[in-house]
């Protein structure tokens, strides 16, 4: 069915809207849990396909999303009103989209200089990078400083969330069974195979890239919109580790694995509340005992991506 | 049979050169090939032939000297450009795509010459599956030419080692070339295998109208299949010639196997 794909987008969408119109009669922590779950699994499906299908190692999503976050809540809390007079939900997506390419911007800016670098090195410099856009929110009165922006209109919404993850989800797929996935996997296999066969291996890398990035900012804006308030701490280094861990859990490369594994993981650390001040343990020895037992990813089972079967 | 006249050359090496820190690698070498024509490089072990490869591809640039494929530089342009050109190479060690299926391996080399738009790989409309199917009969084709079709959905870390061989000789003829490079293809092989490869590049050689260089550690390949043999030696080319010229080349026996042996070899 060449069509597939599309009748799966418009039905997740249609799923989202019809969910989110009986969303007002749901408990606000479960909604507020739905959503997390929501955004988790934008991130991570973005991230697989910088860290899981490309294979360069980023650790920089959280400062993506960040930069999505405050892009999207300035278009919202200030463009809005000096535009319309008014705030207004019109806005909304225009802003989202705005948070999504003003964090593409920042991948391409970020990636363009650092691709050249490999595995671990990768890792250093995209760290670094997530780290010098938390200090630069934090300095930044205009923004709020350390306190971050507060109030900012709950927009954001099961429907936008899901709506989007759907989008993701699509988007990633597509990608990865194109020309442009077979050489985001033959660049992760082997870079110099890949180049001796003509893919452009920077091009590609800078694509997947971008195209993460940029839905790290819807990310971002989507929860800046539900939380109603952003601040510089919640994108830190934890966050982006966060998402490399879903990734990792789900399997690399493993687009279906990841969503099941950032709806666990999330689902997880909400369970795990009950026990207070312990959380983060046995949050960590969890994965630490996952990661043991299943090092290929918890949902790794045989079934990578379909081949085609060719007319003869 | 002599070397073509520089003007008519595929591929000309013009004097290159590439030092390593303080180490020549390549030494001035002069390297033709012609079109159609089937050209052997060979030498003892850390002689150069793999460097040769990489100035060619643009792995490494030149220190001195250029490389020009059909009259033009090859210098500044990066391997997959190269590849673009027209020039496909194999690797000593298999470099094959590990994750991906037999049929991708081959897929991602034949996409060289369609690549679909952004937007249309989104969008996914007829006109991105018409392209996909056209790419999909032409892998199907040439998997069945070398008789590779039946491992068709197998990861191309499972194949049998002289299949992953002949699989990367395969993507490389993917890319449509007009010279191929292949790196020690015989490498691992026993001699039945040695037999079907050099039946394997002669056929390459015929039925897609390419020229091909062959570095190789093997005699019996080289000689069996080359028309014309180049030797190196410490990055220095020591004769070049008919493969039985070269073969009684007082400076290639001793290269190859020493003063006093390769003396009383040649009796």
């Amino acid at each position: 069915m060449a069509y597939r794909s599309h009748i799966i987008l418009v039905a997740a969408i249609l799923a989202s809207f019809v969910v989110s119109s009986y969303s007002p009669h749901l408990n606000a922590y479960y909604l507020d849990v739905a959503i997390n779950v929501g955004v988790n699994i934008i991130l991570a499906v973005s991230l697989n396909l910088i860290n899981g299908y490309t294979g360069q190692f980023s650790l920089g999503h959280a400062g993506f999303m960040s930069v999505g976050a405050y892009a999207s809540a300035a278009v919202t809390m200030y463009l809005g009103p000096r535009l319309f007079g008014e705030r207004t939900s019109l806005l909304f997506f225009p802003a989202l989209l705005t948070g999504g390419f003003v964090a593409a911007l920042a991948g391409l800016a970020v990636g363009v200089p650092s691709l050249r670098l490999k595995g671990d090195y990768l890792a250093i410099v995209t760290l670094g990078f997530g780290e010098i856009i938390r200090v630069v929110f934090r300095n930044t009165e205009a923004l709020g400083g350390a306190l971050g922006l507060q109030g900012i209109p709950p927009y954001a919404n099961f429907f936008w969330t899901f709506g989007f993850a759907a989008v993701t989800v699509y988007v990633v797929t597509s990608l990865v069974n194109s020309t442009y996935g077979r050489s985001f996997i033959a660049t992760h296999d082997d870079e110099v195979a890949a180049s001796a066969m003509g893919v452009n291996t920077t091009k590609f890398k800078i694509i997947a890239f971008v195209v993460g990035a940029f839905f790290a900012g819807i990310a971002g804006g989507l929860y800046g919109h539900f939380k109603q308030s952003i601040n510089p701490t919640g994108f830190d280094f934890i966050k982006s580790i966060e998402i490399v861990v879903i990734v990792i859990l789900g399997g690399m490369g493993n687009t279906l694995g990841v969503i099941l594994s950032a709806i666990l993981l999330t689902l997880l650390l909400e369970k795990l509340r009950d026990f207070g001040d312990y959380r983060m343990m046995l949050y960590s020895f969890l994965i630490i005992v996952i990661m043991l037992a299943r090092p290929q990813g918890l949902f790794a089972w045989p079934l990578r991506r379909k081949e085609p079967a060719p007319k003869p | 049979m002599s070397a073509p006249a520089a003007s008519d050359a595929l591929l000309r090496m013009d004097r290159c050169t590439i030092r390593f820190g303080g180490l020549t690698a390549v030494s001035e070498l002069d390297l033709h090939i012609g079109g159609n024509e089937l050209v052997g490089l060979i030498g003892p072990n850390g002689a150069g032939k793999t460097t040769v490869f990489n100035l060619i591809t643009g792995v490494y640039p030149p220190t001195e000297g250029g490389v020009y494929f059909r009259g033009e530089t090859l210098r500044n342009q990066k391997p997959h450009q190269i590849t673009a050109k027209g020039i496909a190479r194999t690797f000593q060690n298999i470099r094959l795509f590990p994750s991906l299926s037999v049929f991708d391996n081959v897929r991602v080399a034949l996409q060289l010459n369609r690549r679909g738009g952004f937007v249309q790989a989104l969008l996914r409309g007829p006109d991105f599956h018409r392209a996909e199917r056209q790419v999909e009969a032409e892998v199907v084709e040439i998997l069945d030419i070398f008789r590779l079709g039946r491992f068709r959905h197998t990861m191309a870390r499972n194949l049998p080692y002289g299949d992953q061989r002949r699989l990367e000789i395969v993507r490389a003829l993917a890319t449509k070339p007009r010279l191929l490079l292949l790196d020690e293809p015989a490498a691992g092989m026993n001699p039945t295998e040695k037999v079907d490869l050099m039946r394997l590049i002669q056929f390459i050689k015929e039925k897609f109208n390419i020229s091909v260089l062959l570095v190789e550690h093997d005699m019996q390949v080289v000689m069996g299949v080359c028309q014309r043999v180049s030797v190196l030696d410490y990055g220095v080319k020591i004769a070049e010639g008919g493969p039985e010229q070269v073969r009684r080349d007082p400076k290639v026996i001793e290269a190859y196997l020493g003063d006093k042996i390769g003396a009383e070899n040649s009796k």
